[in-house]
């Protein structure tokens, strides 16, 4: 596979490798917090992922049902998205691309409020205030330069370095292989090498962006930009959990402490289409797909917790019941995510709303208003 | 009272907003040091500090994009561009996330933050030093725009722009910069930023103009008086939202409208407001609304500008029109 293949690259952080044992890496190890059972978390990062891949398995399935307009799919980016997202603390804050519903997840985001926004009821309702995680950004790249921005802003604020654990605070902003071409990303990590900001940049490299291989996208490793820029990156098994938690901990620790920014390029694979409307069988060949499928982020887990006899097998079951039970809330819920009144589209276009546009407002409201209600119109049919 | 040049006065006016509330920061190249390439924030990182004024990387997606960011922190950053041809590379950031983030958060997420941009020709500068991109931002929802036109409308409305909660594009007319003084009361009341004044009564002709041609429009109105002609001068201020209650008002009287300004003529902001005057003041009308602005071409090399921009004679000359009509 060339340059881009991680088997050649000493530096591919694995602390769990597919077929479920645990390895060791020179600089990196999985350690728990203080207090916390090891297998205990093992086993709650396993539980996240596989709550995470129905939400996205019954997403797509809504898709198919026309309860959703689109779906972008995260399947096999499970451990990618929940080793990173456990890394964080509640006072870190998050930048998503569209693809982070497991991070979102694990912010706290309830899954309906991601269904609403690809219903197309609204463009994220959660409050990134509440969460610590922004908005979903469509377009490609430009949140690198929000978190690097908001991550100066904690630098100002002097939240950085102060040694309490509690205080000390880091940025993590998540993008994809196909973004890291955008001038945006490049420009993200000059000013967050420039102001020395507490940021961790997240790369999913999936291999792909739509039709894209990541070959087209770079010539060298996507970790090894940072060196460019000035500062540490780091490749990990994103199909590995243990090791996507251990190096986002270690990054946004460096973060915090106040020693800049890293990179961590989390090498995965996007086994689902780019969204519903992708065909991937167009560019790409199920024998690829099928080589992944060995690596799965959950399988593994799954092998290590059995094999250690750190799960019974009602254990298993239980998160299985677990997921039934969300995938019935997704299905029920989506259907109650209601049309919002067309009204709203006047609504927070700006702080303090203009005269223009309460004037457009109100000649519409009256125009509506001209209209027979529906009920009527259907009784004169 | 002191009398202060345009640069003089937003630099004053920038002053005041940084010590009224320690979250406005100031950012962009070569703001801190060197004063900015006009000297608009002179001093300015001398007496509040590089954490308080900071001299940005040289990419203006990164000025902006990182803006957004400390915006969403809780800072209310200023931001400078060089010049207005080279805001194009922050394009995306401004049209796609700064102007969207409060509608798409349904207002959970609000971005205070002002673009400045010294904007306009006439100073014999080379290829994009000299454009009037006003248009493309007022065609943006979610974006306010305005521009003064004097020393006075300086200082008041980059504070103003700073107070807003709401993004403001705020543009500066480059040439009048240092191109005169006026006397500048800093305990006077401003009008609010959001609104148009009349910048000179007449009886005959309603001149609508905004930043750098307000100048122009008032030396137009100077030279008709001399010839019995009383232009009234409106000075927009405001270009997103538009207040055109004064120009209204001012073409019910007069019967006749002139709008001019530097930007290109075609979809320009004179054809929005030559359409509002057409819709609600038709029957005021004695003359079509005459529109007088650039030529639909690049901006010219600087030898040749003269014949690019509106200049006095054009303005009087659509004015001529307007009542030949």
């Amino acid at each position: 596979m060339g340059p881009l293949d991680p088997a050649t690259d000493p530096e591919f952080v694995q602390l769990l490798t597919p077929e479920g044992e645990r390895v060791e890496h020179d600089e990196y190890a999985f350690a728990v917090d203080e207090g916390q059972d090891e297998a205990n978390v093992i086993r709650g990062f396993y539980r996240d992922m596989v709550l995470t891949r129905r939400i996205d398995t019954e997403s797509t399935a809504l898709q198919r049902h026309g309860e959703l307009g689109l779906w972008a799919q995260l399947l096999g980016q499970e451990a990618a998205q929940i080793g990173s997202g456990r890394a964080f603390r509640p006072q870190d804050f998050v930048f998503p691309t569209y693809r982070e519903h497991g991070v979102a997840y694990c912010r706290g985001v309830d899954p309906l409020q991601l269904l609403a926004m690809w219903r197309g009821v609204d463009q994220g309702s959660w409050d990134p205030n509440e969460s610590n995680f922004a908005t979903y950004t469509v377009v490609i790249g430009a949140q690198t330069l929000h978190a690097t921005g908001y991550a100066m802003g904690i630098q100002a604020d002097g939240l950085v370095g102060t040694g309490d654990a509690d205080r000390d605070t880091a940025v993590g902003v998540y993008f994809g292989d196909g973004a890291s071409s955008q001038g945006d990303v490049s420009e993200a990590m000059v000013f967050a090498a420039s102001y020395n900001a507490p940021v961790v940049f997240l790369c999913q490299n999936n291999q792909w962006a739509i039709s894209a291989a990541s070959e087209r996208q770079s010539r060298v490793p996507l970790y090894q930009r940072s060196a460019g820029f000035g500062f540490p990156g780091v490749r990990v098994d994103g199909n590995d959990v243990l090791a996507c938690y251990a190096v986002t901990q270690a990054a946004l620790q460096r973060a915090r402490e106040g020693n800049g920014p890293t990179l961590v390029e989390a090498y995965t694979y996007r086994m689902g289409a780019h969204t519903t409307t992708d065909d991937p069988t167009r560019y790409r060949m199920s024998e690829e797909l099928e080589r992944w499928k060995l690596k799965d982020p959950i399988a593994r887990v799954r092998a290590y917790l059995t094999r250690n006899a750190l799960a019974e097998p009602s254990w298993f079951d239980e998160v299985e019941l677990e997921a039934d039970a969300l995938g019935d809330r997704l299905r029920a819920g989506v259907k109650t995510l209601a049309d919002p009144d067309p009204m709203r589209i006047f609504d927070d276009v700006y702080v303090e709303q203009t005269d223009e546009l309460a004037t457009q407002r109100d000649e519409y409201a009256a125009y509506r208003a001209g209209f027979a209600p529906a009920s009527l119109q259907e009784a004169r049919a | 009272m002191t009398k202060v040049t345009l640069a003089k006065a937003l630099n004053a006016g920038l002053r005041k907003a940084m010590e009224d509330d320690p979250k406005v920061l100031l950012m962009g190249e070569d703001v801190g040091k060197l004063g900015g390439v006009f000297r608009v924030t002179d001093g300015l990182q001398k007496d509040f500090g590089e954490g308080r004024v900071l001299d940005s990387p040289l990419a203006e997606s990164g000025i902006i994009g990182t803006a957004v960011g400390l915006a969403m922190r809780g800072y209310r950053p200023v931001c400078e561009i060089q010049f207005d041809g080279f805001v194009y590379p922050a394009y995306d950031q401004i049209v796609s996330q700064v102007a969207k983030l409060h509608f798409r958060t349904r207002g959970n997420v609000r971005v205070p933050m002002v673009i400045r941009i010294p904007y306009g020709g006439g100073i014999g500068a080379v290829e994009h030093h000299s454009e009037s991109p006003e248009a493309q931002f007022a065609h943006t929802p979610g974006l306010k725009v305005v521009t003064c036109s004097n020393p006075v409308d300086g200082y008041w409305m980059i504070q103003q722009a700073i107070a807003s909660d709401d993004p403001v594009i705020f543009l500066e007319p480059k040439r009048q910069y240092h191109s005169g003084k006026a006397e500048l009361d800093e305990s006077a009341t401003p009008a609010p930023l959001f609104t148009s004044t009349v910048a000179r009564p007449g009886t005959d002709v309603t001149l609508i103009a905004y930043g750098p041609m307000v100048k122009t429009a008032l030396a137009a109105a100077e030279a008709a008086a001399t010839e019995g002609r009383s232009i009234e001068v409106i000075d927009l201020r405001t270009l997103s939202p538009l207040d055109l209650g004064p120009v209204e008002e001012s073409v019910r009287r007069t019967g006749r409208a002139v709008v001019t300004h530097e930007a290109h003529t075609n979809l320009g902001m004179g054809a929005e407001v030559a359409a509002r005057i057409s819709e609600r003041c038709f029957y005021s009308l004695q003359s079509p609304v005459l529109r007088v602005g650039a030529f639909d071409t690049p901006y010219p090399p600087s030898r040749i500008e003269e014949d690019y921009l509106p200049d006095l004679d054009r303005v009087l000359d659509a004015v001529d029109r307007a009542f030949e009509f």
